[in-house]
């Protein structure tokens, strides 16, 4: 490791920074990120900000933009609380995955720290959005911000037309589903979401110009009773449906059309943040290794000084910090050191590889390309297969894993596999199942509707392994489905064998007209 | 790359949402705010402040699993000592794995968030009304509306006025007859014209000339001149405010002890805060008597001691010349509140009785009167209400309109006997003040 090289190329010195500073880091760790390492992410936009603003960023989800609702201020008010007290830090920085994308710095962090967040988020995280293959499918960087605009200006319309209470009590309903308002299976690829608002548009227009209400006259003549009138009905309605908000939207009887569109919003919307789900220990790790990577590098150049290196590993190391299921601070694994750690593991295996990384990870021990092979893997992989996949035996150890199996009709719980060679696959499988949202999810589906009798609507949860739905919020959540489905609903808890588990049921009390 | 330097922005963003989250919540934020103000100290009275609420009536549902039951597995980091089959006993409920998601979303735990003080004394004095509100006056130069009044040739120029300084340009150019760009360019034509034909020389020449005149009358008489530039002026008025002064009376003899001093000066406190919202200044003077009167501060007025009789006539003088001396009354909205254990001379009741009807009442926009007892005393059995010597005499004024009287017993009845006497009154039945 070379110290400062006499002829001064350190980019900073002291926690000042302006932007031209912020310029030059910015180019120093592109150097780094894309000709090193050969990363391609989005071109960036690095917006400056305060704190206020950061807990207003907060407060949506990020985003810097979103419509208006009380839930949003709920979220300002706890977080507002948990900071002025000092219980909460405020993160350095939030990014948005949008394109360009916006990187927000907070004006309060030191050059130091400038140079981490750019290094984090502009590169890492950047990167990972314009790479990866769920973000690919799934969400649309280009027009996340129109939509948004699009909501906010949609919702204001509305608060405006039907008032607030009535606007806030759709958007209630929409939240309570929302985790159950997403296409997991990719169909057609969506167009864009500009377009998207613009169809809306087009659509309904469309609809109102077929309409006629002679059509309803004409006689139908008899309908042959059909031998399978249970499959034709649940065809003719799409059924079963996972999105619940997809259903509603389209098939509940006694919605306006401006409450559908508010479903719909609300679930685009959704659709968009699925992917981060889906990879936060990758987003995190990809992020938190570029970092380490840019700023050892820049250290290594003579481009900062042993001071801000000292604060960047001192930061640096408390992020990554995964404390023990024993100790106080536990609160679940955490991403940032799960993710940094297998990435430093592939860097790792790829370069130095002993026997036992042979056999686990035959196709990349040992190529020397590590940064390659983590492009590779930080474009085709979600948690849930990351994990199954590179979660080595030595991470295992290093992180001494072990996998408790908890059986309700059993006295105690016992410890099913810890780090070693009996356990690793067990451990890496358990790991790799928990990162899953398609079993962490409760897979709840819309199964029929009772189309000759009362209408009743009849959803069905898959109970998995014996773990039902908490009960007084699924209870609640079906109060909502039954004010936007106008009639009764009913939910059926029953495994895969047939044996009901629990039922709910709900009767509209003001249902949507 | 773009840097974009964000923090000019106007800030409060979440203050829309945070509105309507107050507004959904209001009728717990509401208890729980009146809850909080019982044990707070006076002087934090209108501070804003946290305030907790439960949880339930801002819970978002949605659907997940139960956190018991079934079969479950988990991935710990850590280990240190155990061995595959070993047994766990299995934590307590609530206890948790730690593993699991870390949002319960259930449960009724208190939602603790921090009101700003705005926020807090809106909802502690809501729904109250001041009685008779605001002689409004111009007082002094404090404070000044701006207005648009017309039009000034001297300005900063964000106010520039481009339609009127186009205006004037115009009719200053049609005045001194400015050939109009046309003008010039028909003219250059025809010469380009002419130079291109050839022959015709002395015309070609007449017309050079005739463009060149044009050129000069056009550079000599420019498009804008500064003598028709035009700004918005504004004009300043001086703005109306409303103000009060309030006189707070107690009685400090010996018979008045901590405790109802206590209460009189939550009492105070709680006006004087409301007082504080209405008006844009508020004056508060202190009249303690014993069986004289005399103004004193704060300080003195809560703190010191006094021996003496008891004889309430001398505040009530002592108020009405203050009043004459140094608050007109078709300047100030006048207030007053009394607090006393209810002991009075005798023969000073007549006194009383007059002085309030004829010099303080038709004065006051309201006059409360609270009589501060002890704890402890039990209401006589069978004699309706205990009626003191002063209360007796003050209930023969108290049907008339500005006034209002009533008993305190208790820290916890401040507030609602507060609220009581100032309560938003149905249109019609509110008092008629002086």
């Amino acid at each position: 490791m070379t110290l400062i090289a006499p002829d001064n190329k350190l980019l900073f010195q002291g926690p000042d920074w302006d932007f031209d500073l912020i310029r030059r880091v910015h180019d120093a760790c592109g150097e780094i990120a894309i000709n090193e390492m050969g990363l391609d992410p989005y071109p960036n936009q690095i917006e400056v900000i305060t704190t206020e603003q950061m807990l207003d960023a907060y407060a949506s989800t990020g985003m810097p933009l979103f419509y208006r609702h009380w839930s949003f201020g709920k979220e300002f008010a706890r977080n507002e609380a948990l900071y002025r007290k000092g219980y909460q830090g405020l993160a350095y920085e939030i990014v948005i995955n949008s394109n360009p994308c916006l990187v927000y710095i907070m004006e309060e962090n030191s050059a130091m720290m400038q140079t981490l967040v750019i290094a984090h988020a502009g590169y890492g995280h950047s990167h990972f959005f314009k790479n990866n293959y769920v973000f690919k499918q799934w969400t649309d960087a280009d027009g996340i911000l129109d939509y948004l605009e699009f909501a906010r200006g949609l919702i204001a319309k509305y608060e405006d037309r039907y008032g607030q209470e009535e606007v806030e009590r759709v958007l209630d309903a929409a939240h309570a589903l929302q985790s159950h308002g997403i296409h997991r299976f990719p169909r057609k690829r969506m167009a864009d979401l500009r377009s998207e608002q613009r169809r809306e548009e087009e659509r309904r227009r469309h609809g109102e110009q077929l309409f006629n209400d002679l059509w309803r006259t004409v006689p139908q003549g008899k309908r042959k009773p059909s031998a399978d009138e249970d499959a034709r009905r649940k065809a003719l309605l799409g059924l079963p449906e996972e999105n619940l908000l997809y259903f509603l939207e389209k098939t509940a009887p006694r919605l306006a059309p401006w409450q559908r569109e508010i479903l719909r919003m609300v679930r685009m919307i959704n659709q968009y943040f699925y992917p981060q789900r889906q990879t936060k220990v990758m987003n995190e790790g990809c992020a938190t290794y570029v970092h380490h990577r840019v700023m050892t590098r820049l250290h290594e150049k003579g481009q900062i000084d042993d001071g801000a290196f000292l604060e960047f590993l001192h930061s640096h190391t408390s992020v990554v910090m995964q404390p023990d299921f024993d100790d106080r601070r536990y609160s679940g694994i955490n991403p940032y050191a799960l993710g940094f750690a297998m990435c430093c593991d592939i860097e790792r295996i790829c370069t130095k590889p002993t026997d036992e990384d042979r056999e686990w990870m035959p196709d990349i021990a040992g190529n020397g390309d590590a940064y390659g092979a983590l492009r590779e893997i930080w474009a085709n992989f979600r948690d849930e297969s990351f994990v199954s996949q590179y979660l080595s035996p030595q991470c295992i150890r290093d992180f001494g894993l072990f996998n408790v199996h908890d059986d309700e009709e059993e006295e105690d719980m016992n410890v099913a596999a810890i780090h070693d060679e009996r356990g690793y696959r067990k451990i890496r499988r358990a790991l790799s199942k928990r990162y899953d949202v398609a079993y962490s999810d409760p897979d709840i589906q819309i199964v029929d509707v009772d189309l000759a009798g009362d209408r009743k609507l009849i959803l069905s949860h898959r109970v998995l392994d014996g773990m039902t739905l908490e009960e007084s919020d699924s209870d609640k959540v079906l109060q909502h489905v039954a004010d936007l489905w106008g009639y009764d609903v009913k939910l059926v808890e029953a495994d895969d064998a047939g044996t009901v588990r629990a039922e709910h049921t709900a009767s509209p009390r003001r249902p949507f007209m | 790359m773009n840097i974009i330097d964000r923090r000019l922005n106007p800030g409060g963003k979440s203050f829309a949402n945070r509105q309507r989250f107050l507004r959904r919540a209001r009728a717990q934020v509401r208890k729980a705010v009146r809850e909080a103000s019982s044990s707070r100290s006076i002087k934090d009275a209108g501070k804003g402040g946290e305030v907790s609420i439960p949880s339930g009536g801002v819970h978002e549902p949605h659907l997940h699993r139960s956190r018991q039951g079934g079969v479950r597995d988990y991935v710990l980091p850590g280990n240190k000592k155990y061995i595959e089959g070993d047994a766990i006993a299995r934590p307590q409920q609530g206890g948790g794995q730690g593993s699991q998601a870390s949002d319960s979303g259930e449960g009724e735990d208190e939602f603790r968030f921090a009101l700003s003080d705005e926020e807090y004394l809106d909802l502690y004095l809501e729904d109250l009304e001041l009685p008779d509100l605001a002689k409004r006056q111009i007082a002094g130069a404090t404070s000044v509306l701006w207005r648009q009044a017309g039009y000034s040739v001297s300005g900063p120029p964000s106010r520039l006025s481009v339609p009127r300084t186009l205006r004037h340009s115009m009719s200053r150019r049609i005045a001194l007859k400015r050939p109009k760009q046309d003008e010039i360019n028909a003219l250059r034509e025809e010469i380009e014209k002419l130079e291109r034909e050839g022959g015709q020389f002395e015309a070609l020449v007449e017309k050079r000339k005739e463009l060149e005149l044009l050129i000069t009358r056009s550079k000599r008489i420019p498009y804008i001149d500064p003598v028709d530039v035009r700004y918005r002026r504004l004009e300043s008025n001086p703005k109306p405010i409303a103000k009060a002064v309030m006189f707070c009376l107690m009685d400090v003899s010996g018979s008045m002890n901590e405790h109802m001093k206590d209460l009189a000066k939550r009492f105070y406190s709680l006006l004087y805060l409301f007082l504080n919202r209405r008006y844009e200044h508020v004056d508060v003077v202190f009249i303690r008597h014993t069986h004289e009167a005399s103004e004193v501060d704060e300080q003195t007025f809560f703190y010191s001691r006094e021996t003496g009789g008891t004889v309430v006539s001398t505040a009530l003088f002592k108020m009405a010349d203050i009043v004459r001396d140094r608050y007109p009354v078709d300047q100030w909205n006048i207030y007053a509140a009394q607090a006393s254990d209810g002991d009075n001379t005798s023969s000073d009741n007549a006194v009383v009785l007059a002085q309030l009807r004829d010099a303080i009442l038709p004065i006051c926009q309201y006059y409360a009167y609270v009589e501060v007892g002890m704890d402890d005393e039990d209401d006589h059995p069978g004699a309706g209400e205990p009626s003191t010597n002063l209360w007796r005499a003050y209930r023969r004024v108290s049907v008339e309109a500005p006034f209002a009287m009533r008993k305190v017993k208790h820290r916890r009845d401040i507030y609602p006997v507060f609220r009581e006497l100032f309560a938003r009154r149905p249109e019609g039945v509110a008092a008629d003040g002086a």
